[in-house]
């Protein structure tokens, strides 16, 4: 995706090899290749960079997240720092406090990391196998969906409502998961549906 | 947003009122800067509280929290007296000039055909009078009484300064200030923006706050023009992204509605919806419907959505009520009528009003459960915090499963910013643990329901077993497929109806554009107003090139903006009847003689000849309304109404509370408090340091912004005996909560009808999860009723009393 000679990429190849022929095909004389050869390679040349928009406001600032490992290629990433994209048009690689942290949300410490479960009138979680996860919500839909579904209303009317169940979207998540989202929670017949944008 | 974030350099006046973009849209907030400094455009704000946009503003007002229609009415009074009015856009571009029906009108603060009892209005006689013909009768002339023109002059005639002083409590010099430097954007060559967040739509009558800004753009004729509009600064990354696909209870994709139970078919539903341009000769875009649900219902349920079973329009559930909304969903389930419920990054019990009863509701449900990258309040609200969650874990009898989503950083998609640019992102982080991204557990949720079906049968099967699920790996469908889908394909080659050996799409091919589709069910797509997003020349949403051409500001060709990837909506409107530009130092499009061209994709038929075919396409009327029809329920032009808690009387009807309109449920109608037992007026907002309840999860914003507090003026604090920074205790009729109080000169009692009125402001950022301090929230507090259009919460106008506490652990 990114393939024009972006400004990291320039560093990296400016401070990585420090090979005087790469630093001569890019215009440079021995003197500058002799104190390029000894200067310290920058921070961020050995990480993956991934262009991403930031999560919270609408603003939706571009930003640069460089990684540890490439997702992409098959690797475990590891996030190690997030800067503003100098190159979008709304931010121009500024960053609010919100978003000059934002490594720090993806990092959290009270991010959910494992299916848990809550027994009735329990005061811990238990963990919970994401099999066992999903077949207890499949179990409980199907149920109160059959049992409570209004096919028809008084009047003979055709209306396939299913108003015990409700669901509410995530405005902080893609397009593409609010689609899945949309078609999923619409073919069962749920009319308690909304987003943030309700409130 | 009509406009976007990069628009905003064009501008040469922003008024912000009902938002604070300097913190909660610091980046956006930029571009105002860039306005001041390059163009001499100044900022006016208006706020309860000197906030950090107030900071940099030229003028600043303070204004009572809920009284913002009686500013804009006075100011559109103020406009009209002092002909401070586009009138060749008012004449033109507006209803300005129709007739309305003789027996509208209104009295003591409503409008005709009130009900009290429904608490609705019989909406019949708010219309135009029509021809014969079913055109709209109008005089051009302007001298017909029953003209709108006249009815808003004779509307707006009782928003006098002094009447706008005593409601506002806004010093009346520095109003008639603000009205003067508004009206001077009425010029031609100067055009004004306004920006607004949840201060505006956290009302009973949020909407009509809305409305009463888009009115007076409209007469100054800063609609459609680079550096105008009226623009949304949207909350969450991708707030705007969910509201266009429709996850809203009475949506469907692409602003088009859910049928009612008294649409009993497609023919019904649709038979409302023919949209005959009222004037001869408009485009009443809202005509092509059919081909934007037909191609929807395609998208759902594929080869089993025929013309014989209507597309499956019976798979879709039908309403008995006008929505499902939260507060509904949440009035029920304390009811116990709500068995199973399900938070996919959402937070109810911190984002809903009065958590009281959040807590009944979620404590009544059999299954909760929880899909969020974080652990929530809502997913531990059975886990008792002490005072932050007084709970009794082992009286709670709701099963709760929380499931670990992927971030941002983790997943790939498009987020929808405020200006309507959908843009891609790419993940570059393996997400924590075992968590999962959203599509994942979507799809084997409903794979395993799906299974159930096929094997145990079971009521209404059908729309779960049709839904169309064609995805190269059913348990993870890609982004990229999903994104397609929206976008839409032929099913079978499309010709050119004007020439039928023409192909315009071969089968099978992505859509160009929602121009093709078509209501034979031989395109599919799921989210018209996103076509053109992903076509066949590749995803248009990743497209990266940041030059500017016109150096207006609307990036053609950087990702993709809805709808066919305009920048500014209304955009012929920033030109004359002839199609030249108002301001010819402000060209974004022009008429060329033979069609529309310039800066920004024309929003009009390209073709489609000026003095004819008028800019607001999307009406039948080709027109903006500056009187609404009965197309909401309180009113076709904004009313000042209190907040349903105030300490000020409707000076129209002393009888009335709140939104006459706006339902109530009865046990919240108990719940409502007056100004003898809570004297003051509170008020939520947001802080820079933080982000709704989520970065009290980020070490650094916890940091930054640890405790909650609540701000208070030093009057305030001198009358209750209040210290800075002394613990306080703040309670409404709904709860109570605990907090450092910071006394500070920003918030200044407010003086209405003579007598002074107190503000408290309550930020929103603590919960008892994440790494900041333990606190509270303003819904602990705030009353259980929403605006009468879309049942918003009124987070912004609420009563409550404050004395000082002892500190916490120390006896009560």
């Amino acid at each position: 995706m990114n393939i024009d000679l972006s400004r990291r990429s320039f560093l990296r190849l400016a401070g990585a090899g420090a090979a005087a022929t790469t630093l001569g095909a890019m215009g440079f004389g021995a003197a500058e290749a002799a104190t390029a050869a000894h200067v310290r390679a920058f921070k961020l040349t050995s990480t993956t960079e991934t262009r991403n928009v930031c999560t919270y406001c609408s603003v939706a600032c571009g930003i640069l997240m460089y990684s540890r490992g490439d997702l992409a290629a098959g690797e475990k990433a590891e996030l190690i720092h997030i800067e503003g994209d100098a190159d979008h048009p709304t931010n121009r690689g500024t960053l609010c406090p919100k978003g000059a942290a934002l490594k720090d949300f993806v990092k959290s410490e009270t991010r959910a990391t494992k299916p848990r479960h809550r027994a009735p009138g329990a005061d811990t979680w238990q963990d919970i196998s994401w099999e066992d996860a999903f077949d207890k919500i499949a179990r409980a839909i199907k149920d109160d969906r059959d049992k409570n579904f209004i096919e028809k209303n008084a009047a003979g009317v055709t209306v396939n409502r299913w108003t015990t169940m409700g669901f509410l979207a995530a405005s902080g998540g893609t397009n593409e998961t609010g689609w899945l989202t949309y078609k999923t929670v619409r073919s069962l017949g749920v009319l308690g549906f909304d987003n943030q944008a309700r409130v | 947003m009509t406009n976007a974030w990069t628009d905003i350099k064009n501008t040469d006046l922003v008024i912000v009122m009902g938002g604070n973009a300097a913190e909660a849209h610091p980046c956006g907030f930029k571009w105002v800067t860039e306005a001041k400094h390059h163009r001499g455009a100044r900022l006016i704000v208006v706020d309860p509280r000197f906030n950090r946009t107030a900071s940099v503003a030229d003028v600043y007002a303070p204004i009572r929290p809920g009284s913002d229609i009686a500013f804009l009415m006075g100011a559109i009074r103020y406009c009209i007296e002092n002909d401070k009015v586009q009138w060749d856009y008012v004449k033109n571009y507006t209803n300005a000039t129709y007739l309305v029906n003789p027996e509208f009108g209104w009295a003591d603060g409503l409008f005709n055909g009130y009900d009290e009892e429904k608490r609705d209005y019989d909406r019949t006689a708010w219309e135009y009078q029509l021809n014969e013909d079913g055109t709209v009768k109008t005089d051009p002339t302007l001298t017909d009484p029953r003209c709108v023109w006249n009815l808003l002059k004779e509307h707006v005639a009782a928003y006098t300064p002094e009447f706008v002083e005593n409601i506002c409590g806004t010093p009346r010099d520095r109003y008639l200030k603000i009205c003067e430097m508004i009206g001077a954007t009425s010029a031609r060559d100067k055009v004004m923006t306004s920006l607004y967040a949840l201060g505006w739509t956290q009302h009973s009558k949020g909407a009509q706050n809305i409305r009463g800004m888009a009115m007076l753009q409209l007469i100054l004729g800063n609609v459609g023009l680079p550096g105008g509009g009226v623009n949304a600064l949207r909350g969450h990354s991708n707030i705007q992204g969910l509201t266009d696909i429709g996850l809203l209870s009475n949506s469907l994709p692409g602003y088009m509605n859910l049928a009612t139970e008294k649409e009993t078919d497609y023919a019904t539903y649709m038979s409302t919806r023919g949209n005959k341009p009222l004037v001869p000769g408009q485009t009443s875009y809202w005509q092509n419907t059919p081909k934007f649900m037909v191609s929807f219902l395609k998208a759902m349920w594929g080869s089993a959505a025929t013309k014989e079973n209507d597309w499956g329009f019976d798979w879709l559930p039908k309403l008995d009520v006008p929505y499902y909304d939260i507060l509904r969903m949440f009035d029920m389930m304390s009811r116990g009528e709500v068995n199973l419920y399900f938070c996919q990054g959402f937070n109810p019990l911190l984002s809903f009003p009065n958590r009281a009863k959040v807590t009944e509701g979620l404590s009544k449900l059999k299954l909760l459960v929880t899909i969020d990258p974080l652990q929530t309040e809502t997913a531990h609200f059975w886990e008792n915090h002490g005072i932050y969650n007084e709970v009794d874990s082992a009286k709670i009898m709701t099963e709760v499963l929380q499931l670990p989503a992927t971030c941002f950083a983790e997943d790939e998609g498009a987020t929808v910013n405020s200006g309507r640019w959908l843009q891609w992102h790419w993940p570059g982080a393996t997400p924590p643990g075992d968590a999962k991204h959203d599509t994942w557990i979507l799809a084997n949720i409903f794979l395993r329901v799906r299974e159930l079906y096929r094997k145990e049968g079971g009521v209404c099967p059908d729309p779960i077993l049709n839904l169309a699920w064609d995805y190269k790996d059913p348990y993870e469908p890609e982004p990229a497929e999903l994104a397609q889908e929206m976008n839409g394909r032929a099913l079978q080659t499309l010709y050119d109806p004007t020439d039928p050996t023409k192909v315009l799409v071969e089968a099978g091919k992505l859509l160009p554009n929602f121009g093709v589709m078509r209501d034979d069910g031989s395109t599919m797509a799921g989210c018209w107003i996103y076509a053109g997003s992903w076509t066949e020349d590749g995803n248009m949403m990743a497209r990266r090139d940041n030059s500017d051409p016109g150096e207006i500001g609307t990036y053609l060709n950087w990702t993709f903006a809805w709808p066919a990837n305009r920048r500014i909506l209304y955009n012929r409107a920033s030109c004359d009847l002839e199609g030249k530009p108002w301001d010819p130092a402000r060209k974004l499009i022009e008429w060329n003689g033979e069609r529309w061209a310039g800066f920004d994709v024309p929003d009009i038929a390209v073709t489609a000849k000026p003095e004819t075919v008028m800019p607001f396409i999307m009406t039948p009327e080709g027109t903006a309304r500056l009187f609404a029809r009965k197309l909401m329920r309180d009113g076709p032009f904004p009313i000042h109404m209190e907040p349903f808690e105030s300490p000020v009387e409707n000076p129209f009807n002393a009888k009335l509370r709140g939104n006459p309109v706006a339902r109530i449920f009865p046990h919240d109608l108990e719940q409502l408090g007056t100004s003898g037992d809570f004297p003051f007026v509170a008020t939520s907002y947001r802080l820079t340091e933080h982000f709704h309840f989520w970065t009290k999860h980020s070490r650094v914003n916890a940091v930054l912004q640890p405790e909650f507090f609540v701000e208070i003026s030093e009057e305030l604090a001198a009358e209750r005996g209040i210290t800075k920074g002394g613990r306080v205790r703040v309670w409404s009729a709904r709860g109570e909560v605990w907090a450092k109080a910071v006394v500070t000169k920003r918030i200044r009692p407010l003086i209405c009808n003579g007598k002074p009125v107190h503000v408290v402001g309550i930020p929103l950022h603590w919960g008892f999860m994440g790494a900041a301090r333990k606190g509270f929230g303003p819904n602990s507090l705030t009353p259980f009723v929403g605006d009468a259009n879309i049942d918003t919460p009124e987070f912004k106008a609420f009563l409550v009393n404050i004395e000082p506490a002892a500190e916490e652990g120390a006896s009560a």
